[in-house]
């Protein structure tokens, strides 16, 4: 079956009508063309597809598009500002937290739920935090001290 | 990639899901969270599937409570990831919380859910073995009223439950019995990677203590057989017992006997079994550690 469902994407109100037995990963790549979010694994594995559900980072390849039916879902495209980009999107270029990048809009979707949920992250928490997200490049030291890095910029600006 | 066609229904209410899943009950699968269900339906793991019914849409299925006399509640639609985080689970039952959080990635405990955790019924399923430990119960719906079933009844083998299928039942909810003065549980995972990896064993232990005497006592093992199992030699061989070291040691060498694993990928049969040994001891030491006051 097809359905019409309506949720907010990336800020915006979004209608949109959806086949029953399209995930979300597929629905964002090949009917929105917001491609930043990537197919990995397609098992829950790799963290390459996540997304913000409702603020919380979940895999796009475990959830069927019509579950965004009257939901909030940000993807990579939408975590700069008007142009500028995020804190943690400019300490992971600053840091060379990536090399092949294909792992980086789920990794920084990853670290964008951990900060919402833990401002001050310790190194062991960034770690637990980005556990589902696999990275075959970096060894994932870099991705981790960008995220520290971000987590105390973002401080900043919230006691400025 | 493209799964195969079904519906998808959102259902409303108990009585809609489940006269929905009677009707359908050789085609339909229920979804929670959907992290094993999507996954089953891809690649027919769980037979022709040609209508996947919802529960997130049902009110009263979100409880993460605790109600005296009864215990922690823990509803169908509950998060594994809001029971790893929940201040109320940590001060009551921290080994649920340590459960939860075993369970693969923060994504997937966004998403997924522990009543979807147990109905998959993964004999390595990592909330098993405390819910075992803590002799929880699973409440269901059905058309005529539902009823309790003692989770040491619930799995019935891979991915098999007592649930009635014919009957349309649904798991609405687990309780489970809160800790006691006296009284302490414990549940640790052994596996290669911390997170997003299945355990290779897990054991649970809940005890009661009356000064160093083992007044009583459950042990729980994961991934050992084709059900989460309770190890009653070891059981036995603690209950009226003093603590001491070479008494856990013994209880260890019962429990690995007691336990059935297969050889895969992730280990032998023989490394398993000695794990179980090693990894009783270390959880009933564990539970005396988190004894209440």
């Amino acid at each position: 079956m097809k359905r019409v469902i309506s949720f907010k994407l990336n800020g915006e109100d979004v209608e949109a009508y959806v086949q029953d037995n399209i995930t979300m990963v597929d629905f964002l790549r090949k009917q929105m063309h917001l491609t930043g979010t990537k197919r990995g694994c397609e098992e829950g594995e790799c963290g390459a597809c996540t997304i913000l559900l409702d603020g919380g980072a979940v895999d796009s390849c475990l959830m069927l598009a019509v579950e965004a039916d009257g939901h909030e879902v940000v993807t990579i495209e939408g975590v700069q500002k008007d142009g500028v980009l995020h804190p943690l999107q400019k300490e992971f270029m600053d840091k060379w937290a990536l090399q092949c990048g294909f792992c980086t809009p789920g990794m920084i979707m990853s670290a964008l739920s951990l900060l919402h949920e833990n401002p001050h992250p310790t190194e062991q928490q960034i770690r637990d935090g980005i556990a589902g997200n696999l990275c075959r490049c970096t060894g994932y030291a870099k991705i981790v001290e960008a995220i520290d890095a971000a987590a105390k910029v973002l401080a900043k600006e919230v006691g400025a | 990639m493209a799964l195969p066609k079904f519906d998808y229904v959102r259902a409303a209410s108990l009585g809609e899901a489940s006269s929905l899943a009677k009707e359908k009950a050789a085609t339909s699968i229920l979804m929670a969270g959907g992290t094993d269900v999507i996954l089953q339906i891809r690649d027919g793991a769980c037979g022709q599937v040609d209508t996947v019914i919802d529960v997130k849409g049902i009110p009263g299925l979100d409880q993460l409570e605790y109600r005296e006399g009864e215990g922690l509640i823990i509803g169908a639609q509950t998060k594994l990831f809001a029971i790893q985080t929940s201040p109320l689970v940590q001060e009551e039952l921290p080994a649920l919380a340590a459960a939860a959080h075993y369970v693969a990635s923060s994504q997937v405990r966004r998403k997924g859910t522990l009543v979807g955790n147990i109905c998959n019924a993964s004999p390595s399923a990592d909330t098993a073995p405390i819910l075992l430990a803590m002799d929880a119960v699973v409440e269901t719906y059905r058309a005529d009223g539902g009823r309790e079933i003692p989770i040491g009844e619930f799995f019935k083998g891979v991915k098999k439950t007592a649930l009635d299928k014919a009957q349309g039942e649904i798991v609405t909810a687990v309780k489970i019995p809160a800790l006691k003065s006296g009284e302490g549980a414990a549940y640790l995972k052994h596996s290669v990677r911390k997170a997003m990896d299945l355990a290779i064993i897990g054991v649970a232990a809940w005890i009661r203590m009356d000064g160093d005497i083992v007044e009583d006592v459950r042990i729980a093992m994961g991934g050992v057989g084709t059900t989460p199992l309770r190890a009653k030699e070891a059981e036995a061989l603690l209950k009226g017992q003093r603590i001491a070291e070479e008494l856990f040691e013994r209880a260890g060498v019962a429990a690995s006997k007691e336990c059935r694993p297969i050889s895969d990928v992730r280990a032998s049969a023989e490394y398993r079994t000695d794990m179980i040994r090693v990894y009783t001891g270390r959880a009933i030491r564990k539970a005396l550690e988190t004894l209440k006051a």
